[in-house]
């Protein structure tokens, strides 16, 4: 029965088989959830975002200091965040300073390594590709990988629009809204309702990313060219100036960071084998009619 | 859907190990396959023409760099790289002020140049207070004053043939088992004849100093700063850049950079 499943309107279509067997065994029907292009620009993304962040990091490296404004003052201080080394009574140490207030990170940002072979470094090793210091070949990568990323973000807005994910998934509807502070508590509890359908902090979540914060990253990235200052002068004014734009850029980093973290502790809370299922095959095994779903049996 | 349920506490135990997990593989997995010449990095570096021809295609030949104003200058020029040649020849050339010193211009052109100071000064300027921003991420305003190249190769009249202007310059920035490596680069003639490339001989006002680059360095404001030699002694114009250095246009691009430093 499953080949009916992947046509181009089939998110939430039943398996009528699955669904009997399913009652039987005390199971919810399986339905198809992600469709074809949703599953593989979910992948290239993964693949994109993990070597655009090691790159990035390494990049950043180079200069590991952010500053509000058009140029990086020397003169003057427009920095809001330092990472960096220093010498003291205990020897050397890394130290993190953001918007003024300094922290001693030593292990992980400004000084870290080997036992023994610790060296001056803002994000360490493990945590850049090269591992090693390496602007050129970390550049290589990162606009690789920007391509990548951008390229498939065109394909999943052109399929998401042609095919209706867009508009029938992510959207949200009044209803929606109005479920906001109950699905937050939800959330909160780790009580999950299993069905076809994202609930309505997922569709932020999602929406968000998509929407906002990755086409925020391509433009602040393009906002960094000088040669795309020459095509497109209004982009760093609207942003505010190319080292705010970088600023913006690698706070989005840490944004789209933490939406990972979230994304990994949802799906480890929530089902990590149905819910890679469903992200890789596309079929998501719901809750039993009546039986998982709140009293008020609403659906997500 | 009970089956796949878990309770809170092995659910953070299973986050912690997936964190310590990712934190332990370390990053040093693809190292021995981004080195110079090898395939996977080959492969990645496919893109850096993608990234070339789609500058090119979205930026006129003459669309300008954006300019500041006066107020946009808070500070001096913040100079990078070799900041005080230790060159002999850089050193001599510096003691009598530069009087000596003469740009040379040759290789695939009519009539080859050799240019004293006051000969570049006397031909008309262009002043241009522009942003330079360093592949390594700061930026920093500044006030440039020079010579259009474009000036310089219409006096030598360029053959049809030549497809890149090489800046040979006074600095040695690395030595290897052949010896001193003198910082050198290349641009093609599109950004040679840029209205804002300029050969600058001023910065904010005054004279060029030597950490900024005395007496000459080149400006080329749709790119970043490796792309911007600094005491330059030839310009020489080429049909190719393969038998130079390590064959890839410049000292940088040698080392790994891209050849078109436009992002």
């Amino acid at each position: 029965m499953r080949q009916k499943g992947p046509g181009m309107d089939a998110i939430a279509s039943i398996d009528e088989s699955e669904e009997a067997q399913a009652g039987r065994s005390g199971k919810g029907p399986l339905v198809y959830r992600q469709n074809r292009w949703t599953r593989l620009t979910h992948w290239i993304w993964a693949l994109a975002l993990f070597f655009l962040l090691l790159s990035g990091l390494q990049i950043f490296n180079a200069r590991p200091q952010l500053y509000i404004g058009k140029e990086s003052g020397f003169g003057y201080n427009n920095t809001i965040l330092r990472i960096g080394a220093e010498d003291t009574d205990r020897g050397p140490r890394g130290f993190t300073e953001v918007l003024g207030y300094r922290f001693d990170t030593t292990g992980v940002l400004g000084w870290s390594g080997p036992p023994g072979n610790e060296r001056a470094r803002a994000f360490p090793s493990w945590a850049t590709v090269p591992s090693y210091y390496d602007l050129g070949t970390a550049r290589v990568i990162h606009f690789f990988f920007a391509w990548t990323l951008s390229a498939t973000l065109l394909i999943w807005l052109l399929a998401g629009l042609f095919n209706g994910h867009i508009r029938r998934d992510l959207a949200p509807r009044s209803a929606d809204i109005r479920n906001l502070p109950r699905d937050v508590a939800d959330h909160v509890r780790l009580r999950f309702h299993h069905t076809g359908r994202y609930n309505t902090l997922q569709k932020l979540a999602y929406g968000g990313v998509l929407f906002g914060l990755l086409p925020l990253m391509i433009l602040t990235g393009l906002a960094m060219s000088p040669s795309m200052n020459a095509v497109l002068p209004f982009l760093n004014e609207v942003l505010g100036g190319r080292q705010t734009a970088r600023t913006i850029h690698f706070t989005v980093m840490v944004l789209l960071v933490l939406f990972f973290l979230v994304h990994m502790v949802m799906i480890l809370a929530a089902g990590p084998i149905n819910e890679l299922r469903s992200i890789i095959t596309g079929w998501y095994r719901t809750d039993p009619p009546g039986g998982g779903t709140d009293a008020t049996g609403r659906s997500a | 859907m009970a089956k796949f349920q878990i309770s809170r506490r092995k659910f953070l135990t299973a986050a912690g190990l997936g964190a310590s997990g990712i934190v332990l593989s370390g990053c040093d997995a693809f190292d021995d396959q981004l080195g110079m010449g090898d395939g996977l990095r080959n492969f990645l570096e496919g893109a850096n023409g993608l990234t070339y021809r789609a500058q090119r295609l979205l930026a006129d030949r003459d669309t300008l760099a954006p300019e500041f104003t006066e107020a946009d200058i808070r500070q001096p020029m913040r100079p990078n790289g070799i900041t005080a040649p230790d060159d002999d020849t850089y050193k001599g050339l510096l003691t009598n002020n530069f009087a000596d010193w003469r740009l040379e211009v040759s290789g695939l052109v009519e009539k080859p140049l050799s240019l004293t100071r006051e000969q570049l000064t006397a031909m008309p300027s262009r002043t241009q207070i522009t942003r330079h921003d360093c592949v390594e991420g700061w930026s920093c305003i500044a006030k440039w004053t020079g010579t259009p190249l474009s000036l310089v190769l219409d006096q030598a009249v360029v053959k049809p043939q030549a497809r890149y202007v090489m800046f040979h310059c006074l600095d040695t920035i690395d030595r290897n088992l052949s010896g001193d490596i003198k910082y050198y680069g290349s641009i093609d003639l599109i950004d040679a004849r840029h209205p804002q490339t300029i050969l600058a001989y001023g910065l904010n006002g005054k004279p060029l100093p030597v950490e900024n680059g005395a007496p000459l360095r080149v400006r080329v404001e749709r790119q970043l700063g490796y792309k911007m030699p600094k005491y330059i002694q030839r310009i020489e114009l080429v049909d190719s850049f393969t038998n130079f250095g390590g064959g890839r246009g410049g000292y940088w691009e040698d080392n790994g950079y891209d050849w078109y430093g436009g992002i």
